[in-house]
C-alpha cells in the first residue's frame, strides 16, 4: 500500500534539505576562496619584502 | 541469522568487502543469535542478566559515542588539499547527496514512518558513522539493517557506480580532459579550514555540530603540525580500536526477530536506490554545469561526490583512463570525494534539524 500523502509531505523536506546543503556549501566555498586569496596575498607580500641577494 | 553472519564473514574474508566492519558484524550476528546467548541481555529467574554486547551498545552507540570518536580518526586521515586548491569541487559533493532526500521520499511512499524513512535515507550518505549517528538519534527500529546496508554498499561502490555513470554519460563526455594545476595551499588555509567549516555548518544546522565538529577536530590535529603523535594515534590506534568494537556492537540489533523481516529487504533495496541516485545526482549536476560554463567538467567527477572515500575517486579515475589513457582525473575526483565527506555530514545534520 503506497502512502502518497506522506510522500508528498516529504517533498518540502527534500527541497529544504538540498537547498540547505547548497547554501552551506556555497558559504564554505566563499570562505575557502577568501582564505586562499588572503594567504596568497600575505605570501606575495613576504616575498616582495625579502631583501635582494 | 547464522547464515547471514556467515555470509558477512565470507564477504569480508574472501571478497575483501569492508572486512573491518563486516567481519565483526558477521561474527556478532552469530553471537547474539545463539539460544539464550550470554552476549545479550537475558531474563533469568525474573532478573536481567546484562549481556556485554548490549552493554557496549548502550555505552557506545545509544549515546552516539563510537561513531563520533571514529570521526576523529577519519578526519585525521583526510587530506583536503585537492579540495582547497579547487573549492568549486564542493558543489559536486553537495549534488551527490540528492539520493538521501529522494530516498527519504521513496521510503515514506512505501509506508515507513518519517523518522525511519530518514534513517534509511541516510544510507545514501555512504558514511558509516553518519548513518549510525542519524539512525540512532532518530531512534530508528531498523538500525541493524541500516548499518549492514550502509557498509555493504560502500564496499560495492566499484560495482554500483560504473553502470550508472555509463548510462548517464556519452563516450565524448567521459573523455573530457581536466588538466590539473597544482595550486599550492597555504598552511594557514589548511588550519583555518576545519574551524571555518565547523562554525558555518554548526550555525546552519546545530545538530550537526557533534558530527562535523569531531570530523574537523581530527583534521585540525592533522594539519596543525604540532600534534604529530596525536594525529597518528587518531588515524591508527583510535580508528582501529573503535572499528573493532563498532562492528561487534552493531550486532546487538541483528537479532533474528528484529532483522529477519520484509522491512529489512526493503531497506536493502532502498539503500541501493540511495546510492544510485547519489551517483545520478552528482553526474547530472556536472552535466547541468557544462551547459553554462566554457571550461567543461568531466561529468564522472560528479559521481565522485559521494562520501565513499577513496573508492569512488578511484572508480572515476579508472573509468577516465579506460576512455582515454592520457586523462588523469584522480586529483579532481579526490577533491570531489572529500567534499562528499563534508556534504554527507552536513546532510545528516540538516536531516536531524528538520526531523529530530
Amino acid at each position: 500500500m503506497l502512502n502518497v500523502d506522506q510522500f508528498l509531505s516529504t517533498l518540502p523536506i527534500m527541497l529544504k534539505g538540498m537547498g540547505g546543503i547548497f547554501i552551506v556549501t556555497a558559504a564554505i566555498i566563499l570562505c575557502i576562496a577568501l582564505l586562499n586569496r588572503v594567504s596568497n596575498a600575505a605570501a606575495k607580500k613576504q616575498g616582495d619584502s625579502r631583501p635582494n641577494d | 541469522m547464522w547464515c547471514i553472519g556467515g555470509l558477512l564473514i565470507y564477504l569480508a574474508i574472501k571478497r575483501d568487502m569492508e572486512p573491518t566492519l563486516l567481519l565483526p558484524m558477521g561474527f556478532g550476528a552469530i553471537l547474539v543469535n545463539l539460544p539464550m546467548s550470554g552476549a545479550v541481555t537475558q531474563i533469568v529467574d525474573g532478573a536481567a542478566e546484562i549481556g556485554v554486547i548490549d552493554l557496549l551498545f548502550q555505552s557506545g552507540i545509544a549515546n552516539e559515542l563510537f561513531p563520533l570518536l571514529l570521526f576523529i580518526g577519519i578526519g585525521a586521515m583526510i587530506d583536503f588539499g585537492p579540495l582547497l586548491s579547487n573549492p568549486k569541487l564542493m558543489l559536486f559533493g553537495a549534488a551527490a547527496q540528492f539520493g538521501i532526500f529522494f530516498t527519504l521520499s521513496m521510503a515514506s511512499l512505501f509506508g515507513f514512518s518519517l523518522k525511519d524513512a530518514a534513517s534509511i535515507a541516510i544510507i545514501g550518505a555512504a558514511d558509516g558513522p553518519t548513518s549510525i549517528f542519524v539512525a540512532n538519534f532518530l531512534k530508528s527500529n531498523y538500525i541493524g539493517a541500516i548499518i549492514v546496508a550502509a557498509y555493504s554498499y560502500m564496499a560495492l561502490v566499484p560495482i554500483v557506480q560504473p553502470p550508472i555513470i555509463r548510462l548517464l554519460t556519452t563516450k565524448n563526455e567521459r573523455r573530457i580532459r581536466m588538466p590539473y594545476a597544482n595550486a599550492s595551499v597555504s598552511k594557514a588555509t589548511r588550519i583555518l579550514f576545519p574551524i571555518v567549516v565547523t562554525i558555518i555548518a554548526g550555525v546552519v544546522a546545530p545538530r550537526s555540530v557533534a558530527l562535523i565538529g569531531f570530523l574537523m577536530f581530527g583534521n585540525l590535529i592533522r594539519e596543525c603540525g604540532v600534534l604529530g603523535s596525536l594525529s597518528e594515534t587518531a588515524q591508527k590506534v583510535l580508528a582501529n580500536l573503535i572499528t573493532l568494537l563498532l562492528g561487534l556492537t552493531v550486532a546487538a540489533r541483528m537479532q533474528a526477530d528484529a532483522f529477519l523481516n520484509v522491512q529489512t529487504l526493503m531497506i536493502l533495496g532502498l539503500g541501493l536506490f540511495a546510492f544510485v541516485f547519489d551517483t545520478a545526482g552528482g553526474v547530472l549536476f556536472a552535466k547541468l554545469l557544462n551547459l553554462f560554463s566554457k571550461q567543461k567538467v568531466n561529468p564522472m567527477i560528479g559521481a565522485a561526490g559521494i562520501s565513499a572515500f577513496p573508492m569512488s575517486a578511484r572508480v572515476v579515475h579508472k573509468m577516465g583512463l579506460r576512455e582515454d589513457p592520457q586523462n588523469f582525473l584522480l586529483m579532481h575526483a579526490a577533491g570531489a570525494n572529500v567534499s562528499g565527506q563534508i556534504a554527507s555530514v552536513i546532510a545528516g545534520g540538516i536531516l536531524l534539524n528538520l526531523l529530530g
